[in-house]
C-alpha cells in the first residue's frame, strides 16, 4: 500500500515534470527523425539488407530506455541534496519502495519513449512482426535492469550539479560502444570490448527485431552479473550515505 | 519537523500532505492536516512556488499529518517574518490543544514567553530554570521602567532609589530596577517633565541573561529551550 503510494506520487511528479519530459522523450524522438527521415527509402543500410528508419527505430528505443532508467534513479542525487530522503528516512517508508518507485518510474518513461518511437517508425514506413516484437521488448526490459541499479548508485554516489554531465556523458558514451549508431560488426577490438557491457546486450536486444540472434548464454551471464556487481555497490553506496544522518 | 531542506519539486501542497498521510498507519485527514497548518487556500499551489514560511508551514503539515503525541520542532520558525511567525504559532496552538504535547527549541525567548506552558532554560549543556515561564520570570527580581525624557544624563539616573542600572536610547530613558515603586516616585519628583511612562515585568530574556551570567559579569551562550504542552 505504502509502496504503491509513493509510486503514485513519483509518477506524478515525473510526468508533471515539463523539461524533464521534453529532454528525455523529446531528445530520442527528434534524432530518430534527423537520421531516418532523410534516409526513409534506404532498404540496405551498408549492405545488411536492414532499413535504416528499423535501425535506428529500434537502436533508439533501446538507447530512450537506457537513458530513462538511469535518469530516474539518478534523481535521487537532487533528493538527497535538496534532504528530501532525510524527511523520508523519518517516514515508515522503507528503503526498498522508495527504490521500487524509482525503478518504477523509470520504466514508465521507458515506455512512453518506446511508445512514442514506435509511432514514429510507422509513420516512416517501418513494420514490426508480433513475434519478433515481443521477443525484443522483454529481452530490452531484462537488459534494463543493470541500469536501473546504476541510476541508483550514481544518485547515492554523486551531487546535484554533477548528477547531469555524469549521466549525459555515460549514456553517451555507452550508446555509442555498444552500436546504437552504426554498427559493429562481428569481430575487433570495439566488438571484443563491447560484448561484456550490458549495453551491447541491450542493443543486441532491440536488434532482435533486425533479424539478428537472440542472446546467448554469455549476454545473460553479463547481464546477470553487472546486476549483481551494481546492486552490491548501490547497496554499499547507500549505507554509507545514510550512515552520515 | 525537520528544520532544513527544500520540499520536493513538482507536486502540489495538497498530493505532499495526502501522500505524506498514505506512508502512516494512523494519519490525521488531509484536509484537517492542511487547516491547522493554514494551508487550506494554498493546497494546489506547487512546492516549489511557495515563500519560505509557506513553505514551513508545509513542513509543520508533513510533521502533524502522522499525527504523533508528541511533535518536536528544531527553531522552526528562523526566516520566517512576523506575520508568518504568528500564524505558525497559532496552528502549533491549535495542534497542543488537541491534547498533544509539543517541544521546541528557540532562541526567540519571546516565543517561548508568548506561547510555550512550560519553559526550560538550557545554558551549556545544564538546565538553569524549569517552569510555567511566569513562575521563571518572577524569579528575576527586577522591572523595568521606560518614559520619554530627552536632555538628561542616564548615569545620573542610575543613583536614584531603587534603580540599578540606568542606560538612554534616543529620547527614551530605560531604568533597571530592584524596586520599581520606590523608583518611579524618586524619578516624578526629580523630573516632572518625564513623558509616556511605562513599566514592565522582565521579560523571560530578561530571567535568562540573569540566570546565565557568570559572576564575572560575562554572559553564558545562549541555548534556550521551551517546552509547551
Amino acid at each position: 500500500m505504502r509502496s504503491l503510494a509513493y509510486t503514485r506520487f513519483e509518477l506524478v511528479r515525473t510526468f508533471r515534470n515539463g523539461r524533464l519530459l521534453v529532454f528525455s522523450l523529446g531528445f530520442p524522438l527528434i534524432l530518430f527523425f534527423i537520421i531516418a527521415a532523410p534516409n526513409r527509402n534506404e532498404h540496405n543500410f551498408n549492405g545488411s539488407g536492414i532499413s535504416i528508419p528499423l535501425y535506428y527505430m529500434v537502436g533508439l528505443v533501446a538507447f530512450g530506455a537506457m537513458s530513462g532508467l538511469i535518469s530516474s534513479g539518478s534523481r535521487i542525487a537532487t533528493e538527497r541534496t535538496d534532504g528530501w530522503t532525510r524527511q523520508l528516512r523519518i517516514t515508515p517508508l522503507k528503503p526498498s519502495a522508495y527504490f521500487f518507485a524509482k525503478v518504477g518510474t523509470g520504466y514508465a518513461l521507458a515506455g512512453v519513449t518506446m511508445i512514442l518511437l514506435h509511432a514514429s517508425g510507422l509513420a516512416l514506413g517501418v513494420s514490426l512482426g508480433a513475434g519478433r516484437w515481443l521477443e525484443m521488448t522483454g529481452l530490452i526490459v531484462v537488459a534494463c535492469i543493470p541500469f536501473a541499479v546504476l541510476g541508483i548508485l550514481l544518485g547515492h554516489l554523486l551531487t546535484a550539479d554533477s548528477i547531469g554531465p555524469a549521466v549525459g556523458g555515460l549514456v553517451s558514451l555507452l550508446a555509442l560502444v555498444s552500436g546504437t549508431w552504426f554498427p559493429l560488426g562481428s569481430h575487433g577490438f570495439l566488438h571484443d570490448v563491447a560484448q561484456f557491457l550490458p549495453s551491447y546486450w541491450l542493443v543486441r536486444a532491440s536488434h532482435v527485431s533486425l533479424g539478428g540472434q537472440a542472446w546467448t548464454a554469455g549476454g545473460w551471464l553479463v547481464v546477470a552479473t553487472w546486476t549483481v556487481v551494481l546492486a552490491i555497490l548501490a547497496r554499499y553506496a547507500y549505507l554509507r550515505d545514510t550512515a552520515r544522518v | 519537523m525537520l528544520q532544513t531542506g527544500a520540499l520536493i519539486r513538482d507536486v502540489k501542497v495538497r498530493e505532499l500532505v495526502a501522500m505524506m498521510a498514505a506512508l502512516h498507519p494512523h494519519p490525521l485527514g488531509v484536509d484537517e492536516a492542511l487547516e491547522l497548518a493554514g494551508l487550506a487556500d494554498i493546497a494546489d499551489r506547487r512546492t516549489h512556488k511557495l515563500s519560505g514560511g509557506q513553505a514551513q508551514r508545509v513542513r509543520f503539515a508533513i510533521a502533524v499529518v502522522p499525527d504523533p503525541a508528541i511533535l518536536i520542532l528544531d527553531e522552526p520558525t528562523v526566516g520566517m517574518d512576523v506575520e508568518a511567525r504568528r500564524a505558525f504559532w497559532l496552528s502549533v496552538r491549535a495542534f497542543a490543544a488537541r491534547g498533544k504535547t509539543v517541544i521546541f527549541a528557540t532562541h526567540y525567548l519571546e516565543e517561548a514567553d508568548a506561547y510555550a506552558d512550560r519553559a526550560i532554560l538550557m545554558s551549556r549543556g545544564r538546565v538553569v530554570a524549569d517552569g510555567p515561564t511566569t513562575e521563571i520570570r518572577a524569579r528575576v527580581g527586577t522591572r523595568t521602567i521606560r518614559a520619554t525624557l530627552p536632555d538628561v544624563n542616564a548615569s545620573g539616573l542610575a543613583s536614584l532609589p531603587g534603580v540599578t542600572s540606568a542606560d538612554r536610547r534616543g529620547e527614551e530613558i530605560v531604568l533597571i530596577c530592584s524596586d520599581s515603586d520606590a523608583a518611579i516616585r524618586a524619578l516624578l519628583d526629580s523630573r516632572p517633565d518625564v513623558r509616556d511612562i511605562e513599566i514592565a515585568s522582565a521579560g523571560l530574556e530578561d530571567a535568562f541573561i540573569e540566570l546565565t551570567t557568570d559572576p564575572d559579569g560575562t554572559s553564558a551562550e545562549a541555548e534556550p529551550q521551551e517546552a509547551l504542552v
